[in-house]
């Protein structure tokens, strides 16, 4: 019985590289994935990781299935839409929502148009679904990297980015680092998508950001402990998810966010923040 | 306590939106360690005369200048706070933010910070509130919070928009203690408010405006009837075929 929990990681050396690269990227989309959520920029993940295939798309069709180029284009993307979404959202009456929606659109018409110049390709699926059983060392590097800096930066930007999602106004008043500061964050979530693309392709990226996010939410009002909640839900569920890919023989990387969705439906439901069980069952009001 | 107090001069001041001026032609200064009511109708561009101190908004044309210690910082409570109530922070860490002009970005906040936090909480009354998560916040209790706030930034000069609107009469009562505290200490507080009997019966100055600024001196000056009879006549459709404005403009 406890030989299916940890055999097919002693045996086969994919399953270890697998689940490296899975914890690797709990570790830094589960925090980034909190912020994302505490300032209701769900959905702005899922349209940065759309954002991100055109690049990654022009990267694999100049130098083909190579590492850097599609990690270089892909960031390249991101960074532009995020960026040049920020600054319109900032500069003009235009909301963050819509003028990234506006640059997402341009960016992903942009990069199918290019995809298509060379007709399908199996490796399109590469490149869409992302290949979380065959990461070679230096893929397994970056994540690594990624996810190192993405800690590190929150750590040093921590005060300014709550200060930011609470009261945006009163930052502005004493500071000027808000808008570094946003701009910041939005590259790290760039940075995150790109390196969860690799592993689980542009579609599904965002889903190691969001769901253990948004399940730490049902478990905890504080900022600090969500964050680490999220890193466990993250690292269970690309642990349980590569084991059920394994001995079910589903795909990997959909497996693994299907274990997400699981850990997510359950946090919802039995959940002590705001859980539906909690709500249908709340208990006898207090005296005060 | 502010070394010395910061007096803020208007020279020839057009504040507004695109080329719609909001606030026309203002000229004048509010004295250092004054307390300064700012009164007038809706749409009068108070809220936007404070937006130009803080410098959130550029001026269309003239200057703002606040004089004193060189660039003295500034407490702004706008009206209605864009704060996320429903984010998980306590009553204590917003509190705190507070100290920001300390602490920055990095630094640390140490003991003495910490009873600094404890004596602004006292001083609005919300012992025993700081682990409170802001959502479960009354909107008084949130007001009390937020001039603990204002109380930890120790600015020279103090903005308030709109401060007591709906808040009740105990409330407003303590919280305009904490105005009189400031005025005390020397520190210059310009608030907009609607209830001309607090202005009256608290702020020695006041500035009537109705885009154009209809009055400024003496509270019991400027709020003489004709005055306040002129400032409700402001026009407040937009002419949307005004002309370009070349007042001042040699």
């Amino acid at each position: 019985m406890f030989e299916m929990l940890y055999g097919p990681f002693a045996e086969f050396d994919f399953m270890q590289r697998a689940l490296v690269g899975v914890i690797a990227i709990a570790l830094g989309g589960g925090p980034v994935g909190v912020f994302l959520m505490l300032r209701r920029m769900s959905l702005t993940g899922d349209a940065m990781a759309h954002a991100i295939l055109p690049g990654a798309a022009i990267g694999y069709l100049l130098a083909g299935l190579s590492l850097p180029a599609m990690t270089i284009g892909g960031l390249f993307a991101g960074v532009i839409v995020a960026v040049a979404a920020g600054l319109v959202s900032r500069l003009t009456s235009l909301k963050e929502d819509a003028s990234l929606a506006a640059f997402y659109l341009l960016s992903l018409a942009l990069g199918v148009t290019i995809v298509s110049l060379r007709g399908s390709n199996v490796d399109l699926l590469h490149v869409l679904f992302g290949t979380v059983l065959a990461l070679d060392d230096s893929t397994l590097l970056l994540l690594a990297g990624i996810s190192s800096a993405t800690v590190l930066t929150l750590a040093v930007l921590y005060r300014p980015l709550v200060l930011e999602c609470v009261d945006p106004t009163f930052l502005r008043s004493v500071s000027r680092a808000g808008t570094p500061t946003h701009l910041i964050f939005l590259g790290l979530v760039v940075l995150n998508l790109v390196g969860g693309f690799h592993a689980l392709g542009t579609l599904l990226a965002v889903g190691m950001m969001m769901l253990p996010a948004a399940a730490s939410r049902f478990w905890s009002s504080d900022i600090t402990m969500m964050m680490i909640l999220s890193v466990v839900i993250g690292m269970v569920s690309g642990f349980a998810g590569l084991l059920l890919s394994f001995h079910v023989e589903l795909p990997a990387g959909p497996s693994v966010i299907l274990a997400a969705g699981i850990i997510y439906a359950g946090s919802l439901i039995f959940g002590r923040e705001g859980g539906l069980l909690w709500l249908a069952w709340p208990g006898r009001h207090l005296e005060a | 306590m502010p070394a010395a107090a910061t007096s803020i001069q208007f020279d020839e001041v057009t504040l507004g939106y695109g080329r719609r001026p909001a606030v026309h032609h203002l000229h004048g200064e509010i004295a250092p360690g004054s307390l300064t009511a700012v009164v007038g109708p809706n749409g009068a561009g108070k809220s936007t005369l404070l937006k130009g101190i803080v410098g959130t908004l550029r001026p269309l044309e003239g200057r703002i200048r606040l004089t004193g210690p060189a660039n003295a910082r500034i407490a702004y409570l706008p009206q209605a706070a864009e704060i996320d109530r429903t984010f998980p922070l306590s009553v204590y860490d917003l509190v705190a933010m507070g100290l920001w002009s300390r602490s920055g970005l990095f630094g640390s906040i140490g003991a003495k910070d910490r009873a600094r936090v404890e004596q602004a909480l006292d001083a609005v009354g919300l012992v025993g509130f700081e682990r409170r998560p802001i959502a479960t916040l009354s909107g008084g209790q949130m007001q009390r919070a937020l001039f603990a706030r204002l109380l930890l930034q120790d600015s020279p000069v103090i903005l308030l928009d709109e401060p007591f609107t709906a808040i009740d009469a105990k409330t407003t009562a303590d919280l305009l203690d904490v105005v009189r505290r400031w005025h005390d200490e020397s520190r210059t507080v310009v608030a907009v408010l609607h209830d001309l009997d607090t202005v009256k019966r608290v702020f020695p100055q006041t500035l009537l405006i109705a885009r154009e600024p209809v009055a400024w001196g003496e509270t019991s000056d400027v709020l003489s009837p004709e005055n306040l009879l002129k400032a409700r006549r402001m026009v407040e459709a937009h002419d949307p075929h005004a002309a370009p404005c070349h007042r001042g403009a040699a």
